[in-house]
C-alpha cells in the first residue's frame, strides 16, 4: 500500500520540504511569543531579570551538539555506521545535557525571586525557554528512534532522507536558541 | 498497487458499516475493518472520516444556536420539555443565562473550528489534493491519519466539556481574558474553560499536521505535466488556506499558552488591576494586558475567517465552471487575487480592535489595509459573475450552491466595508449588524461552498448520486431563510442592538424587535430543520442513491473524473495519467469539454491566454 513516491516528480524530496514548512511554522510562534514580550515591555510594574551564566554553556553545548549531528550526517553519507551511531548517541546525550542545563538556569533564577507572580520578563523567559527545551525533548525522541533504526538487523537502510531531515531541524532547534539568546540579553 | 474496488458503501468511522460485496471484485490484500475504516491511511477514506465527524459537529453547533433562538425569540415564555433534556440548565423550562453563554459560545467555536475549518478543509483538502494533482497519496500518509485522531481526540474533549458540573466555556468564542483567565469570574471560567484550551491546543496541532502535508503534495506530488498554472483553482485555493494555517495557528497557541499559565500559575500576562465581585477580592496581578490577548488572537482569528472561506472559493470556482460549460474567467486573476487575500489577511487582524483604545493613528493604517481586502474579493466575484454570463447554465444542486454563495459572499462582503472603517465602526461594533456581516459572507456562504462541494463531489465519494428533489427543497429554503435570518440583524445593529444579551425585554427601545425576534427564530427552526434534510440525504444516498455508471458524470475535465469509478488506495489503476493541458477547456474548438489527460492536438486552436 505504499505510495508510489518515486513516480512523482519531485525537486525536493516531499519530507524534506514538510520539515521546512514546520520550522516557519515553529518559527511564527516563537515570533508571536518574543512580539508579546516587546508589546508587556511596555506595559506598567516590567521587570527585567539577568541571565544566568549556565546558559553560555548551554548555548556551547548546543552548538557542539550541532556539529555532532552534522559528522554524524556525513557518516552516514559515507556509510560509516559505527561511526554514525555514535556522533548521534553523542548528539542525543548533549541534547539532553542541554535540557538539564537549561533545568538548573530556571532553577537559579527561580531563586533569585524571578518568578511566575508579578509582571517582569522573567515569567516569559520561563515559558519561551520552556518550550524551546520541549522542542529540544522531542527532537531526542527521534534521535533516539533514529538510533534503534540504526541497529535494526532487518533492514540495512541506506537512505539518507529521515538523518537530513533530521539534521535540518536538530540545527534550526539550536538557531533558535542563539536567537532567543540574543533577543533576551538585547532586550532586557 | 493494492486495490479495494469496494471501498464506496461505508459511512466512514464512527458509524456501522455495512460492505456491500456487489460489482468487482478486486483481488482483495489482507485489510482488516480497523486499517480500513478506522485508522486508515488512505486520504479518501481520511477525508469521510473528516466529512462525517464534521456533520455530526455541525447538527450539534445548529442545535445549540436553536436553542439559544429559543431564548431571543421567546423570552417571556417557559419550554417544561427544556428542563427535560437540558436538566439544571433550564430549570423551570427557561434557559439560565450561565448556560445561554455557553451556547453562543459553543455554538461558535464548533462552527468556526469544529466544522467550518477541520470539516471543510479535512474533508476536501485530503479528498481533491492527491486525486486533482495525480498523486497515489498525501506526502505522508501517516501524518494524514494522525491530524485526524488529533481532531477526533480534540473532539472528545471539547465534546466532555458540555458535561461537567460548570458547564462548558463561556465567554464567547474568542475567550477574551480576564473573564475567560479567572475561575472565579464565571461558572464558564471553570473547567469548561480548561477543557477548551486543551481541546483547542489538539486541534491546532491536527490543523499543522494536517495542512504540513497538503502544503508538500501540492508542490512535490504533482503528475507529470501538472504545473503550478495548470492546476484547478480548489487545488490553489486548498493551497493558500493551508498556507495561511501553518502560518496562523502557531500564533493562536501561543496565546492560548499564555491564557493558561495566567489561569493556573499566577502569571500577568493579560491581568491587571482586578477586583473580582464575586469573591469580593483585589487580585494581585499588575502589568498585564488584555489587549495583548487580543492581538495573538485576531493575528490568528482574522486570517482563520479566509481559511473558512478560500477552500469554498475553489470549490466554487470548478463547480461553476463544470457546470457553466466554460472556462472559469481569468484563472491568473483568480490565483492572483487569492494570493492578495492570503498575504493582506495577515495585516488587518486589529480591525476587530477599533473600539478597545487601539491607537487611532495606527488604526488608521489598518482601516486602510482592510479596505483593500476587498479589491481582490471584487476581483473574484467578477470572475465569477462574468463566468455565468452566457454559459450553458446546467442547474445541478452543485450549481445552484455556487451561485447562492456568490450572492452571499457579495451581500456579507459590503457590509464589511462599513465596519472596516473604524469610525462606522464606533457604533457598529458588537452590535447585531457584526453578527449579520459575518454570518452571511463566511458561516452560510462557506457552508453554501461546502454544500456545492458535497453535492458535486458526492458520486466521486461514494460512487452514488444524492437525491436531486431533496437537494432543491434544501438550497431553496437554505437561501431564502438565511437571507430572512440575517438580512433583519443589519437593521437592530444600526438601531444599537448589542450582540450576545440574553434578554432585551428591559429595555424599551428595543422593543419594536420583539416581533422581528421571534421571526428570525421560527425561520432559524425551519432552516435547521432543512439542514437535517440534507444530512437525511446525505446518509441515505450512501447506502441507496442512485448508483454512478460512468466515470465522469459531469463531463468534467479534471484528473479525478479519470479514476475508477470507485477507486481504491492509489487512486489509478495503471499508470497516473500525465497532463497536458489547464483544467478548463469546456466549450472549446466545438467541443464541450477535454480532459485535462488529451495531448494537444496540432488543429487545436492555441491555448487561452490566461
Ligand atoms: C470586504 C471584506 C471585509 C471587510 C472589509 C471586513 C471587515 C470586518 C470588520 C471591520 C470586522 C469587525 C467588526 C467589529 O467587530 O466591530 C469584521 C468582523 C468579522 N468578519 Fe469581516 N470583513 C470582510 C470580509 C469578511 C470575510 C470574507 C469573512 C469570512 C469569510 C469575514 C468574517 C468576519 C468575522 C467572523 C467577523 C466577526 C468576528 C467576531 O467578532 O466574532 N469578514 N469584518
Ligand atoms: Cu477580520
Amino acid at each position: 500500500m505504499g505510495v508510489e513516491a518515486m513516480e512523482q516528480r519531485k525537486r525536493i524530496h516531499p519530507n524534506k520540504f514538510t520539515m521546512w514548512v514546520a520550522i516557519a511554522s515553529i518559527t511564527m510562534m516563537f515570533a508571536g511569543l518574543t512580539s508579546a514580550y516587546i508589546v508587556k515591555r511596555s506595559q506598567p510594574s516590567w521587570t527585567s531579570f539577568e541571565m544566568p551564566v549556565i546558559f553560555w554553556y548551554s548555548t556551547g553545548v548546543m552548538l557542539l551538539s550541532s556539529l555532532a549531528i552534522h559528522f554524524s550526517l556525513r557518516a552516514f553519507r559515507e556509510r560509516n555506521r559505527v561511526k554514525y551511531r555514535q556522533l548521534i548517541t553523542l548528539t542525543a546525550i548533549l541534547g539532553l545535557v542541554f535540557v538539564v542545563l537549561q533545568w538548573i538556569g530556571f532553577k537559579q533564577i527561580w531563586a533569585t525571586g524571578i518568578q511566575f507572580s508579578g509582571a517582569g520578563g522573567g515569567q516569559f523567559l520561563y515559558i519561551i525557554a520552556g518550550l524551546h527545551g520541549l522542542h529540544v525533548i522531542g527532537g531526542v525522541i527521534a534521535l533516539i528512534i533514529l538510533f534503534f533504526k540504526a541497529y535494526s538487523t532487518r533492514f540495512r537502510n541506506y537512505n539518507p532522507v529521515p538523518v537530513e531531515v533530521m539534521s535540518t531541524y536538530w540545527h534550526f532547534v539550536d538557531l533558535l536558541w542563539i536567537y532567543l539568546m540574543v533577543f533576551f540579553m538585547l532586550l532586557q | 498497487m493494492s486495490q479495494e474496488v469496494n471501498l464506496h458503501e461505508h459511512a466512514g468511522a464512527m458509524t456501522t458499516h455495512e460492505v456491500h460485496h456487489d460489482e468487482h471484485h478486486g483481488h482483495h490484500h489482507k485489510e482488516t475493518f480497523i486499517t480500513k475504516y478506522v485508522f486508515s491511511q488512505d486520504h479518501k477514506m481520511i477525508a469521510k472520516q473528516f466529512l462525517i465527524t464534521g456533520i455530526v459537529w455541525a447538527i450539534i453547533g445548529g442545535l445549540f444556536s436553536v436553542l439559544f433562538r429559543l431564548q431571543l425569540g421567546f423570552p417571556n415564555e417557559t419550554f417544561p420539555w427544556l428542563e427535560n433534556i437540558l436538566g439544571k440548565w433550564a430549570a423551570g423550562g427557561k434557559i439560565h443565562p450561565e448556560f445561554y453563554y455557553a451556547l453562543t459560545t459553543m455554538h461558535g467555536t464548533v462552527l468556526v473550528f469544529f466544522v467550518l475549518t477541520a470539516g471543510l478543509s479535512g474533508t476536501f483538502s485530503n479528498f481533491l489534493i492527491p486525486l486533482q494533482v495525480g498523486a497515489r497519496d498525501m506526502a505522508s500518509p501517516f501524518m494524514n491519519m494522525l491530524s485526524y485522531w488529533f481532531f477526533f481526540v480534540a473532539s472528545i474533549v471539547m465534546i466532555s466539556s458540555l458535561f461537567v458540573q460548570t458547564g462548558p466555556a463561556s465567554g464567547g468564542w474568542t475567550v477574551y481574558p480576564p473573564l475567560s483567565a479567572l475561575g472565579d469570574a464565571s461558572e464558564g471560567s471553570k473547567i469548561g474553560m480548561d477543557l477548551w484550551l486543551i481541546a483547542m491546543a489538539l486541534f491546532v496541532v491536527n490543523s499543522l499536521l494536517g495542512s504540513l502535508n497538503y502544503i508538500s503534495t501540492i508542490l512535490n506530488m504533482r503528475t507529470k505535466g501538472m504545473s503550478m498554472t495548470r492546476m484547478p483553482l480548489t487545488i490553489w485555493a486548498l493551497f493558500f488556506t493551508a498556507v495561511l494555517g501553518v502560518l496562523s495557528f502557531p500564533v493562536l497557541l501561543s496565546g492560548f499558552i499564555l491564557l493558561l499559565f495566567d489561569r493556573h500559575a499566577g502569571t500577568s500576562f493579560y491581568l491587571s488591576d482586578i477586583f473580582l465581585a464575586s469573591t469580593q477580592k483585589a487580585l494581585p496581578n499588575e502589568g498585564g494586558s488584555a489587549i495583548l490577548y487580543q492581538h495573538l488572537f485576531w493575528f490568528l482569528g482574522h486570517p482563520e475567517v479566509y481559511i473558512i472561506i478560500l477552500p469554498t472559493m475553489g470549490l466554487v470556482s470548478d463547480v461553476m465552471s463544470a457546470n457553466a460549460r466554460k472556462p472559469i474567467f481569468g484563472y491568473m486573476a483568480m490565483v492572483g487575487s487569492m494570493f492578495a487575500i492570503a498575504v493582506l489577511a495577515f495585516l488587518v487582524w486589529a480591525h476587530h480592535m477599533f473600539v478597545t483604545g487601539l491607537n487611532p493613528f495606527l488604526g488608521a493604517f489598518f482601516v486602510l489595509l482592510t479596505l483593500l481586502i476587498a479589491v481582490p474579493s471584487a476581483i473574484k466575484v467578477f470572475n465569477w459573475i462574468t463566468t455565468l454570463w452566457r454559459g450553458n447554465l446546467r442547474f445541478t444542486p452543485g450549481m445552484l450552491f455556487s451561485i447562492g454563495f456568490v450572492s452571499l459572499f457579495i451581500s456579507g462582503g459590503l457590509t464589511g466595508i462599513f465596519l472596516g472603517n473604524s469610525t462606522l465602526d464606533i457604533h457598529l461594533h458588537d452590535t447585531y449588524f457584526v453578527i449579520a456581516h459575518f454570518h452571511i459572507v463566511m458561516g452560510v456562504s462557506a457552508f453554501f461552498g461546502m454544500f456545492a462541494g458535497l453535492y458535486h463531489w458526492f458520486p466521486k465519494m461514494y460512487g452514488r448520486y444524492m437525491n436531486n428533489t431533496m437537494a432543491y427543497i434544501h438550497f431553496w429554503i437554505t437561501l431564502v431563510g438565511a437571507y430572512l435570518i440575517f438580512w433583519p440583524m443589519h437593521y437592530q445593529g444600526l438601531a444599537g442592538v448589542p450582540r450576545r444579551y440574553l434578554d432585551f425585554s428591559g429595555w424599551t427601545s428595543f422593543n419594536q424587535f420583539d416581533g422581528l425576534n421571534r421571526f428570525i427564530s421560527i425561520v432559524t427552526m425551519m432552516v435547521f430543520a432543512v439542514q437535517l434534510l440534507f444530512v437525511f440525504n446525505f446518509f441515505y444516498s450512501i447506502f441507496k442513491g442512485r448508483k454512478v455508471r460512468t466515470q465522469n458524470p459531469w463531463g468534467a475535465t479534471t484528473l479525478e473524473w479519470t479514476t475508477p469509478i470507485n477507486p481504491g488506495h492509489g487512486n489509478w489503476e495503471g499508470e497516473i495519467p500525465e497532463v497536458h493541458r489547464w483544467a478548463y477547456d469546456y466549450g472549446k474548438d466545438g467541443r464541450d469539454f477535454i480532459p485535462q489527460t488529451e495531448p494537444i492536438s496540432a488543429s487545436e486552436s492555441p491555448e487561452s491566454k490566461h
